[in-house]
């Protein structure tokens, strides 16, 4: 069968048609775009080599968000690959944002991962650090951080706007991608914050996720100063959200994962509660509700790790999509 | 004799452990971010070649992954060799595409070295070389057999792989011992895939010292070979390319012959279907850069395809 | 040295200084670098510069000396080794997430940019490590890097 001939098959994981001005021909892009708050979900990658491991994964997500962040060794742990899921994913019409970190791969390996995952179908890429390795279990793996997530951001965008490698070789079809970057305005330096993000944008940063939000103050002075600067209107900044298990989990949290801060008030609310696990629902729905409320704000970034089947009740409760249902391939 | 296990569900596999001479060729990911490129270029080898090799960042360039690549010819029914070079990624992303290769349909890998960043075209890249290609196969052999990563993780299901290392064919010397093979076959190598070998005499002599050291029952050695584009090209490659001996008949050929290019296709397809009466080279594996279509021609013309459909 | 990597952050304007008028005296010796040879220079000034920023800032000889727009706090020392930190793994008490003994690198850097009269530069974007120049002295580099290249002699121009 001639290239041609493939082309005319229809494909679930088939881009949408182009828009312009538009940099990603995918729905993540759309529904920012038109105004809409948005909802992301993280999904984390089993460790397996069935596919179907993450489809299981995926379906409990998709019904309720825009676009799933297929997460890449977090916790420095590795697993199935983020092109790998990415390309599973895309596949079956799902919108995936591919998440790429710096921390495992140089600038060879990263322009070819953004190619191949263009290719495969993936829309959205997420320019990450990455955790250092020493909170992984191959402790002894040789950190690579060739590039950062800034002149990552740099580097697909030249790949995306001028057709060439960091090289100048010329690449005959770009990737059209939409690009992310994270922020964390809960850790120091506080003040830097801000500017940083602006250094992100400027980079090529057109949507942010941020780490998990549990301290409203914080986030309204970040925001105050993000306003400032207009950066709301230069970049989408989707606020990260999860439910906590227990107050156990979240002292745990905020004295083990670095850059997460939950203030007390949180913790003791979880431990005031008749049913920990239910209350933290309800604190994650609360602070949904007030994200959504503060002005630059353009969605939510929710991450439930090992509780994925509290997102959709999550999402759906806390009406942030408004009745929308964001998974109708070939109907956007 | 008990049946030999399979370690993969793939093409290639098949033909090697049921005796067929296997014919795998060699595509390199293009500049693109779209399927479309990939199978303009590899998709005549399509019922033709038992596997596809798909290079990794070959002459320390970037180019379209190799896993993507990779996934979009096995996606169209063509069974990639998925090549891993150890330059680019630490153990971490290396292990992540393994299992990434498996779940997306991929059956067998080649682990390699990598040209040094300083070859290609961005000399400032950072080599990240964080453990050897024989450390890479060890790793992928215990994903394979015991389901586990490095620190002991379970991955369930386990990848199913056909794991390959690179070969140099020389003339031995003396007391010359396989060392390398060897350690390769400890690591986990099922198969090798050999540089440019057109001197058949030396490869005989070769596989002979082999064969004294119980290498051809361990290892399925599938030899490199390749349609010469003139006599020019064949002194260029025995100049620069390290280990390559294109004897001085063929060259001679190549220059008497009217239309050199023709001449060297005929050259390689009476080069591979001699190969495939050596005994002890399990089959023949064609590089041509940029050139698959001459190798599909080469495959179809040799009739060694036809005389597996009799047998 | 640690201490006295941050030492040289607290005073980010002194030596902000101070380099500025190295930097200009090493720029006015280029005509006699280039009569010596930077190739003959290279061992003994990267050798001299390994040890006074080694003292001074834990210096880890990149080649590409980014000091001045990182608050004279060197971005090598992250254990991340950003160009454009920080990564959102600092903290709450302002520490490193690889190296929890330690500051982070990028705090510090904030904090040393904002005594420094240019201190604003660390809002550029720094460009990614070029890894062949690992060792290299940086000092010659500036001043290479401030001299225009040699014109083109008139023969070759027409050719």
């Amino acid at each position: 069968m001639t290239a041609t001939a493939m082309d005319r098959i229809v494909d679930p994981g088939d881009p949408l048609p182009r828009i312009s001005g538009h940099s990603s021909d995918g729905r993540l892009e759309r529904v920012l775009r038109s105004g809409r708050f948005a909802v992301t979900a993280e999904l984390n990658p089993p460790d397996s080599a069935d596919p179907h491991e993450v489809y299981d994964r995926a379906v409990v997500l998709a019904e309720v968000c825009d676009a799933i962040n297929a997460v890449d060794a977090s916790g420095a742990n590795t697993h199935m690959s983020s092109v790998g899921i990415c390309s599973l994913l895309t596949r079956a019409g799902y919108a995936v944002v591919m998440q790429i970190a710096c921390r495992d791969r140089n600038r060879i390996a990263i322009q070819g991962d953004v190619l191949g995952a263009a290719a495969m179908g993936v829309a959205n890429i997420l320019c990450l650090t990455g955790d250092g390795v020493q909170c992984g279990d191959q402790a002894g793996a040789k950190p690579v951080f060739d590039l950062d997530s800034t002149t990552l951001l740099q580097t697909i965008r030249q790949m995306r706007d001028k057709s060439t490698f960091l090289s100048g070789r010329k690449i005959t079809v770009p990737p059209r991608v939409f690009l992310g970057a994270a922020a964390n305005p809960f850790a120091p330096p506080y003040d830097y914050r801000p500017l940083h993000l602006a250094k992100k944008i400027e980079a090529g940063a057109q949507f942010i996720q941020t780490q998990y939000c549990f301290d409203m103050a914080l986030l309204r002075k970040f925001m105050a100063k993000v306003r400032e600067q207009k950066l709301h209107q230069k970049a989408f900044i989707l606020v990260g959200v999860g439910p906590l298990a227990s107050a156990k989990t979240a002292r745990w949290m905020r004295s083990n994962v670095p850059g997460v801060h939950i203030p007390d008030d949180i913790i003791k609310r979880l431990e005031g509660a008749a049913n920990q696990k239910k209350e933290g629902k309800r604190i994650c729905i609360d602070l949904i509700q007030q994200i959504k409320e503060e002005e630059g704000v353009a969605g939510v970034h929710v991450m439930a790790y090992r509780q994925e089947e509290y997102v959709s009740e999550i999402i759906t409760d806390s009406g942030v999509m408004q009745n929308r249902q964001p998974r109708r391939p070939r109907q956007d | 004799m008990t049946q030999p296990v399979h370690r993969s569900a793939g093409r290639l596999e098949a033909a090697l452990r049921s005796g067929h001479f296997a014919l795998t060729a060699e595509t390199s990911p293009p500049d693109a971010a779209s399927a479309g490129p990939v199978l303009d270029r590899a998709g005549c080898l399509k019922g033709l070649a038992d596997a596809v090799n798909v290079t990794d960042g070959a002459g320390a360039r970037a180019h379209m992954s190799a896993i993507a690549a990779a996934a979009i010819l096995a996606r169209h029914g063509i069974e990639p060799v998925l090549q891993f070079t150890v330059r680019d990624r630490n153990r971490m992303g290396l292990e992540a595409d393994i299992l990434g290769a498996a779940a997306l349909g991929i059956h067998n890998i080649l682990c390699l070295h990598g040209d040094d960043p300083k070859k290609g075209d961005q000399p400032e890249t950072k080599p990240v070389y964080d453990i050897d290609s024989r450390e890479l196969m060890r790793i992928a052999r215990r994903m394979r057999d015991e389901g586990t990563f490095p620190s002991g993780r379970e991955i369930d299901p386990k990848p199913a792989l056909l794991i390959g290392a690179a070969d140099l064919p020389v003339d031995p010397k003396p007391g010359w011992k396989p060392d390398s093979l060897i350690g390769k076959i400890e690591a986990g190598a099922d198969f090798v895939q050999t540089q440019y070998c057109f001197d058949l005499a030396m490869l005989r002599r070769y596989l002979a010292a082999l064969g004294d050291h119980g290498v051809l029952e361990r290892l399925f050695i599938i030899v490199g070979i390749g349609p010469i584009a003139s006599a020019k090209s064949a002194r260029w490659m025995n100049e620069n390319l390290f280990g390559v001996h294109i004897p001085d008949p063929l060259i001679a050929r190549l220059e008497k012959a009217q239309d050199q290019r023709a001449e060297g296709r005929r050259i390689c397809i009476e080069l591979v279907q001699e190969l495939s009466e050596i005994d002890g080279v399990a089959g023949a594996h064609l590089m041509a850069p940029k050139q698959e279509q001459a190798c599909a021609e080469v495959i179809a013309e040799s009739g060694l395809l036809a005389r597996r459909k009799a047998a | 040295m640690y201490s006295v990597r941050h030492w040289s952050i607290r005073h980010s304007r002194l030596l902000e200084g101070l380099y500025r008028r190295f930097e200009s005296t090493i720029a006015a010796l280029a005509p006699l670098f280039e009569r010596i040879g930077y190739g003959r220079l290279e061992r003994p000034v990267a050798a001299f510069e390994r040890q006074a920023k080694g003292l001074m800032f834990d210096c880890q000889m990149c080649g590409q000396c980014a000091l001045s727009s990182t608050g004279m706090s060197c971005p090598m020392n992250c254990p991340k080794s950003l160009r454009n930190g920080p990564c959102g793994g600092v903290r709450a008490n302002g520490n490193c997430e690889v190296k929890p003994d330690m500051k982070c690198v990028w705090v510090a850097a904030w904090e040393g940019s904002r005594e420094m009269r240019g201190g604003d530069k660390i809002l550029e974007i720094q460009k990614p490590v070029d890894h062949s120049l690992k060792g290299t002295s940086s000092w010659l580099k500036v001043v290479r890097d401030l001299r225009p290249p040699a014109p083109l002699s008139k023969a070759k121009k027409s050719a």
